[in-house]
């Protein structure tokens, strides 16, 4: 709640809150009882929809769909931290050479939505020769845009720190390079931590995409497994079960994020800087979609 | 450029069906997320429960997985029955107002408390002090990332190419069958995109910039 907005209530308001409050309630509880009965009208609860879940067969095709996910993901995190570093580096080079194509890249493969970056690695790059596989396509394209993306990030994280850290290192006789990735990068990472870390969850998000251009992941598991008729097609079942994997693996990355953020703040070796604004900047530039 | 030439009409008609969708689920969107927000800030703590575990629950799920379910599970609970544009548009919708909610909400918290504590004690209603006080000061920082929370929905749009709705992403489909070069199609339909968003997000540079002095 915040406390812009209203005022500490009085006896009136309370028991105004007090009705709202029951009303809220039952509105919601007609809401989930109107699903469940939906669920159950259509047969969503008999038992031969949610069969599928003791077969161990199918247990470990779950499993392995997961893992697809994971490795994809864990892949083109790593490649798109790379990838921001270095655009990030070569956007705040003082030489136009480095800092303009790096601009246009950037901004570039920030606009050009994911799925179609894909179509044209997975349909279009074979017309000239290049045939990757589904994997190979997900990470890149994963890399492509998530890296853009964080590049930006870094930079607005470079930019937030006080100048005097570059001056200083300048003055100690560090050569650009050292000043970069010994004095700067390191403490933009730091600063900018929770926000890398949100960056990350939408591209474990978006390797669900791979889905589409037939990457074997979860999400293409689950397809298959939900049109079955040998389970009478559960597909609700399983997008219920499909979707509380990736909910919670999204929410353990977000609590690191939170986490993370909590321990920065407790701690004395990050210099003050103006993380919020940096924030700010990164997430009005790229919404965090 | 042949590619483009010959396939006008298909690119216009794929585009013009992206832009709708952009529009009716950016309508759609902003009311539920405006909604959302109303209820997330709102002092009674069960509506804010429920706005908060809606808005948990959709930003941690991929909007494919919104997308799957819509078509292929939504259609099993016989509820009402939707043709894929509509339940794209229904799928976009629900996602993109969890993160509407979000901005609008934290808008909302930018506004120092004393300007609220001051407009009561000058005796403001609460509708005056919400049309003349908060909300004035909340949009300067609602509305940047709003517009690109606004083009991630722009470029969403095209997972619904995935999900049989003709849209742009739907275009290297239709090319492939009419066996045109893929590469040179896909890439007009990137250019397109950028064409589309580049200005877009010029436009919430700008107005961040302006609003952030003003600030």
């Amino acid at each position: 709640m915040t406390s812009v907005l209203f005022d500490v209530p009085g006896p009136k308001a309370r028991t105004r809150h007090r009705a709202m409050a029951v009303v809220g309630t039952l509105g919601l509880l007609a809401l989930i009882a109107f699903v469940l009965y939906r669920f159950y009208d259509s047969g969503q609860f008999t038992a031969k929809k949610w069969e599928w879940l003791q077969y161990e067969a199918i247990q470990i095709g779950l499993l392995e769909g997961y893992l697809a996910t994971l490795q994809a993901f864990a892949v083109a995190a790593v490649g798109a931290l790379l990838f921001g570093a270095v655009f990030a580096t070569a956007r705040l080079s003082d030489h136009k050479f480095f800092s303009a194509p790096a601009t246009a890249i950037v901004e570039f493969f920030r606009a050009v939505p994911l799925l179609i970056m894909m179509f044209l690695l997975y349909f279009g790059f074979p017309t000239i020769g290049v045939k990757m596989t589904p994997f190979v396509v997900v990470v890149i394209s994963l890399i492509l845009y998530n890296g853009s993306v964080l590049a930006e990030v870094f930079r607005a994280g470079i930019l937030s720190l006080p100048r005097g850290q570059s001056e200083a290192a300048y003055a100690l006789g560090m050569r650009k390079t050292q000043v970069m990735v010994l004095v700067l990068l390191p403490q933009a990472l730091r600063a900018m931590l929770p926000t890398i870390i949100s960056q990350l969850v939408v591209l474990l998000k978006d390797t669900a995409l791979g889905f589409i251009i037939t990457y074997e992941e979860l999400l293409y598991y689950a397809k298959n497994l939900g049109g079955s008729l040998e389970f009478s097609r559960p597909f609700v079942p399983v997008t219920i079960v499909v979707a509380v994997m990736y909910i919670a693996t999204c929410l353990l990355l977000t609590w690191l994020a939170t986490y993370l953020e909590k321990r920065n703040r407790r701690s004395s070796k990050v210099a003050h800087i103006d993380t919020k604004k940096a924030e700010e900047t990164v997430l009005v530039g790229d919404s965090t979609i | 450029m042949s590619v483009l030439t010959n396939n006008i009409d298909l690119y216009l008609r794929a585009f013009g069906t992206t832009i709708q969708l952009f529009f009716f689920s950016a309508i759609g969107s902003l009311v539920l997320g405006t909604f959302l927000a109303m209820l997330r800030v709102s002092p009674v703590p069960v509506l804010r429960a429920a706005a908060t575990t809606y808005v948990t629950l959709l930003r941690n799920t991929p909007l494919t997985l919104v997308f799957f379910f819509f078509l292929f599970a939504y259609p099993l609970l016989k509820i009402l029955q939707l043709e894929p544009f509509p339940a794209a548009a229904v799928a976009l919708t629900l996602y993109t107002s969890a993160f509407i909610c979000e901005v609008v909400r934290s808008g909302i918290n930018t506004v120092p408390v004393g300007q609220a504590e001051a407009s009561r004690a000058l005796g403001l209603t609460f509708s005056q002090m919400l049309s003349n006080v908060v909300l004035p000061q909340a949009v300067r920082s609602v509305v940047p990332p709003l517009v690109s929370t606004l083009i991630a929905l722009l470029k969403n749009t095209t997972i619904a190419a995935g999900f049989s709705v003709a849209e742009a992403g739907s275009i290297s489909y239709s090319l492939s069958e009419q066996g045109e070069d893929l590469l040179a199609g896909l890439a007009w339909v990137a250019v397109f995109f950028v064409v589309l968003v580049i200005p877009l997000t010029l436009l919430q540079r700008s107005l961040e910039k302006r609003w952030s002095v003003a600030r």
